[in-house]
């Protein structure tokens, strides 16, 4: 799989983004300014975490304007695979590609630490790639285990309406919890990822691309890319 | 050109921890009997016509999900 991973001016995670990409992909990613418009040549698009345009107005809601994220936006149609990381979750929410919004967490503080993920499989009943990224996604599980990878955010408290939840519920659209006691953010029902109906948009909070290196404690953020692998061309 | 200022706040019912941020630190400081407090944006601009600032809070200011805003021309 070739990765293109966009950058932002205030993007950070572009560098480890890339690493990952590479590590899990096995193919030379490609990083791709936002003023970029042209994605030939890519499978699928990391949108890394960061402070892209500093965060001006709200985490997210300037870089979703930019011509990189209409290319993402087709990419996305075309049911190729983008990954939301940290500030690119917030990106893909802003530009109304994820449903829901991210919010200040509840304690006002800046949290950096390791945290366990529950993953959650997409709805088994859809047929075509969805399906098939979600029996590779329970292939990945190792007997129901959690995820460790970190997490390192200021406004990552998960929030939408109520009848929207249970909507995204239903559809098997929730694609992370924080296992118990590891909600640092007041997500509302410990929501750390979403998927997108068709199942080919994945944001998350937690940073799957800090842990794909046992020098880093963990490398379970593998499994977040290997996910989304069956929507690639 | 006319003026304008959009008020955002966060939406009735959201936690808003900035709000309630505040509001602890009153008494400490010997303020007392000032509750439900919450903290949004204020955002002035000029424009030809204002007619097209509702687009604008709902594409841009303001995200609808989380957060209810309020234009008043100058």
């Amino acid at each position: 799989v070739i990765w293109g991973v966009l950058q932002f001016p205030g993007s950070c995670d572009e560098r480890d983004a890339l690493h990952a990409c590479e590590v899990v992909g096995g193919a030379k990613p490609r990083l791709i300014w936002h003023e970029e418009r042209d994605l030939d040549g890519v499978d699928g698009v990391v949108v890394p975490g960061g402070f892209s345009y500093g965060d001006y107005l709200r985490a997210g809601a300037i870089a979703r304007f930019s011509p990189a994220m209409e290319a993402v936006a087709e990419l996305a149609a075309a049911g190729r695979p983008v990954l939301g990381i940290c500030n690119g979750f917030q990106v893909l929410c802003e530009a109304g590609l994820l449903p829901g919004a991210l919010l200040r967490n509840t304690e006002l503080r800046f949290i950096c630490k390791q945290v366990d993920l529950v993953p959650i499989p997409p709805a088994p009943d859809v047929d075509g790639p969805k399906t098939q990224a979600g029996v590779e996604f329970s292939a990945h599980r190792r007997g129901g285990a959690t995820l460790s990878i970190p997490i390192k955010h200021g406004e990552g408290r998960y929030y939408a309406p109520e009848g929207m939840l249970d909507t995204l519920e239903a559809n098997g659209q929730i694609a992370y919890r924080y296992a118990d006691g590891h909600n640092a953010n007041g997500s509302v029902r410990d929501i750390a990822g979403v998927r997108n109906e068709r199942g080919n948009v994945l944001g998350l909070m937690p940073h799957p691309e800090h842990a794909v290196d046992p020098l880093t404690g963990s490398t379970d953020g593998r499994v977040v890319f290997e996910s989304l692998e069956g929507f690639a061309a | 050109m006319a003026r304008a200022r959009v008020l955002i706040r966060p939406k009735e019912g959201i936690l808003d921890p900035q709000g309630k941020a505040v509001e602890r630190a009153l008494p400490a400081l010997g303020f007392e009997g000032i509750g439900h407090v919450h903290v949004g944006r204020m955002v002035e601009l000029e424009a030809d016509d204002l007619e097209q600032l509702g687009e604008l809070c709902e594409k841009l200011l303001a995200n609808p999900l989380i957060e209810d805003y309020e234009i008043q021309p100058l």
